[in-house]
């Protein structure tokens, strides 16, 4: 199996350049902002109980961009929609800032695939919406919404109901609006799914931008390895069937990012590792021709 | 394009002049087919009007009466030597002509009731308004908080709709000897059958249109730190509300549909009783007034509903309302991906 990124000469996914091995070190003596422990999710089914989620643990740092990926059915959506409590938990804690969550609430905020702009809100006032309940006067709610939405560049769109924007500026303004309640950590359900791929390319790198330039923690479900790699410090792998963390990958590309390293050897190698870490019982020749395929055109 | 276009594409919709046009003629059609049959004479006219009796003991002037025993009459007279007859062909009293109601719109307003301290048409209208007024705000103040509730909480839901959906199985009318009993002969048991009538059906209607709410926007609210009474007020309700709106139309109709009973419950009142005394008189152009009258007041009320509703919900596609737009100027944008 490992013969085919040696065939292409690529370094190992756990080969980290001095600045990204500093980077991460640094990161990982940040306190630790969500604490996932023994998370269990079970329903009921005709056939007895299904295990969706089997003891998922790991631990996000302050200002860190995690992504978790894996197979269809291995439950990366529950895991999140149970950060935000909008599942409940079967067993196991979910700890923000040392202390567990038990109902949803704005320090965990969430964007999610599909769009959940109010459409009877103008834009200002949907990014108002949180302002408002957490007890700020009209006054300073307007002028932190406009901060907000200046920060995702939709200023002079405050006016417009949420019919009239595309469907990226409507992410845009559901990231504002989740951003302007200063979230302990951002959850991103997909929040680009619904985007043809220029539009998400252009989103990727909005998002960088705002991560960059505010003191925020991400955890972002994708199904887009390339996404994947490029927006996070570290990937979390889900298997499926039940749920489990199959491997907590480091992300060896340097900062900033940008759509460059996409064919950068260490991108490569690494979006290879996440590539057999989810089809693992894929035909190894099946997956040498996908890998050969991906290396020589660049894309996923 | 208007030649090319073609009158059967399966779910397009034709150009909006053809709309207009198609709108225009589900009205003309009916009237034209009226007006052929009123002013037609050999398409039906079944019967015969006498203008002068001649030597006939049996027949007045201006009575009606078969063609067949007109011919006979006259026929019988013909050969006896007698003055036959002359009258002219005309149909049933029960079918007036399109001009005839149309006067009757006007004259029936305008004609002073037959007995002191009976009341006049416009009374006889506005009271039939008033009672469906009353027996559907009534049943609103009550039917959709209740709706809302069912739609929102599974506990009011299981509590209240199994019953709601037993109880709308009751015929309304047969409510009233009770409501009479109860209520009095007055306007009360009348309102009483509308609030029956609309009551139960509202509840149902209004928790399922309620449930239609998209559920990822409570969702969104609540990771926004919104909790249940923000949830239900500013999230859930504002969502349905074009529908619940709708919903309230079309429940207004079907209030409309309980007044004719409603209102020969106890003392026959309103445009029901106008109706029947009319039909006693065999005034039937005035009956044919009273009942579009009603269609006027129907179609009309639901088309300024509509407008206003289009109005309040221009959100729905992103429009702005005519009512912010008289306050607020809104910035020129141009679009962008």
């Amino acid at each position: 199996m490992m013969d085919v990124p040696n065939k292409l000469n690529l370094p190992s996914y756990k080969e980290q350049a001095p600045d990204v091995k500093a980077r991460l070190d640094e990161l990982k003596q940040q306190p630790v902002v969500i604490e996932v422990e023994k998370l269990v999710k079970e329903f009921p089914t005709e056939e007895g109980v299904r295990r969706i989620l089997d003891q998922v643990s790991f631990n996000v740092h302050k200002r860190e961009f995690m992504s978790i990926i894996g197979p269809s059915g291995c439950g990366k959506s529950t895991v999140i929609r149970m950060m935000a409590c909008l599942e409940d938990i079967t067993d196991g804690v979910i700890l923000v800032d040392g202390s567990p969550v038990s109902e949803p609430g704005a320090d965990r905020g969430m964007v999610f695939q599909k769009y959940t702009l109010f459409p009877w809100l103008t834009v200002m006032k949907n990014v108002m919406f949180g302002l408002e309940i957490s007890g700020k006067s009209k006054f300073d709610a307007e002028r932190e919404a406009l901060q907000w939405l200046d920060i995702v560049g939709l200023e002079p769109y405050a006016d417009l109901y949420p019919a009239q924007l595309s469907g990226g500026m409507q992410q845009r303004v559901a990231i504002a609006r989740a951003l302007a309640n200063k979230p302990k950590v951002l959850l991103m359900d997909e929040p680009f799914g619904a985007l043809d791929a220029q539009t998400r390319a252009k989103m990727q790198a909005y998002l960088l931008q705002i991560w960059e330039k505010i003191d925020i923690t991400i955890i972002f479900i994708t199904h887009d390895l390339d996404e994947a790699v490029y927006l996070s410090d570290r990937v979390l792998v889900l298997e499926a069937n039940p749920g489990r963390v199959r491997e907590l990958v480091e992300i060896p590309v340097s900062h900033p990012r940008s759509p460059d390293q996409f064919l950068s050897p260490e991108f490569l190698t690494t979006k290879i590792h996440l590539e057999e870490l989810i089809h693992p019982s894929a035909e190894e020749s099946q997956d040498e021709f996908e890998v050969v395929k991906m290396a020589a055109t660049g894309v996923g | 394009m208007s030649t090319q276009e073609k009158w059967f594409r399966f779910g397009k919709n034709l150009s909006p002049k053809r709309q207009r046009g198609l709108t225009v003629a589900s009205f003309m059609l009916p009237l034209i087919l009226w007006s052929a049959i009123s002013y037609v004479p050999f398409i039906w006219h079944p019967e015969v009007r006498i203008s002068e009796v001649g030597d006939t003991i049996y027949f007045d002037v201006d009575d009606r009466i078969d063609i067949e025993t007109f011919q006979l009459e006259n026929q019988n007279m013909v050969e006896a030597g007698s003055v036959p007859m002359v009258g002219e062909r005309v149909n049933p009293v029960y079918f007036p002509a399109p001009h005839e109601v149309t006067k009757a719109l006007y004259s029936a307003f305008v004609t002073e009731p037959r007995r002191d301290g009976e009341p006049w048409f416009h009374e006889s209208v506005a009271h039939s308004v008033r009672v469906v007024f009353w027996g559907f705000i009534l049943s609103s103040i009550f039917g959709v908080p209740v709706g809302i509730l069912c739609g929102v909480f599974n506990t009011f839901s299981k509590l209240t709709e199994p019953f709601v959906e037993f109880f709308r199985y009751f015929p309304a009318p047969v409510f009233g000897a009770l409501a009479v009993a109860i209520l009095g002969i007055n306007d009360a048991p009348k309102v009483a059958i509308i609030f029956i009538g609309t009551f139960f059906q509202q509840v149902l209607v209004i928790a399922n249109t309620t449930r239609t709410v998209d559920f990822s926007l409570v969702e969104a609210a609540q990771t926004l730190g919104a909790k249940p009474g923000r949830l239900l007020f500013k999230v859930v309700i504002p969502s349905v509300l074009p529908k619940l709106y709708m919903d309230m139309r079309i429940l207004l109709g079907w209030a409309w549909t309980y007044l004719i009973v409603a209102e020969v419950v106890g003392t026959s009142t309103g445009i029901s009783w106008f109706i029947n005394q009319q039909a006693k008189y065999r005034m039937f152009e005035n009956v044919y007034a009273a009942i579009l009258v009603l269609g006027f007041i129907g179609l009309g009320t639901d088309m300024i509903l509509g407008a206003i509703g289009r109005q309040l919900f221009a959100w729905e596609d992103g429009r702005r309302s005519a009512f912010s737009r008289l306050f607020r100027k809104t910035k020129p944008v141009a679009a962008e991906a």
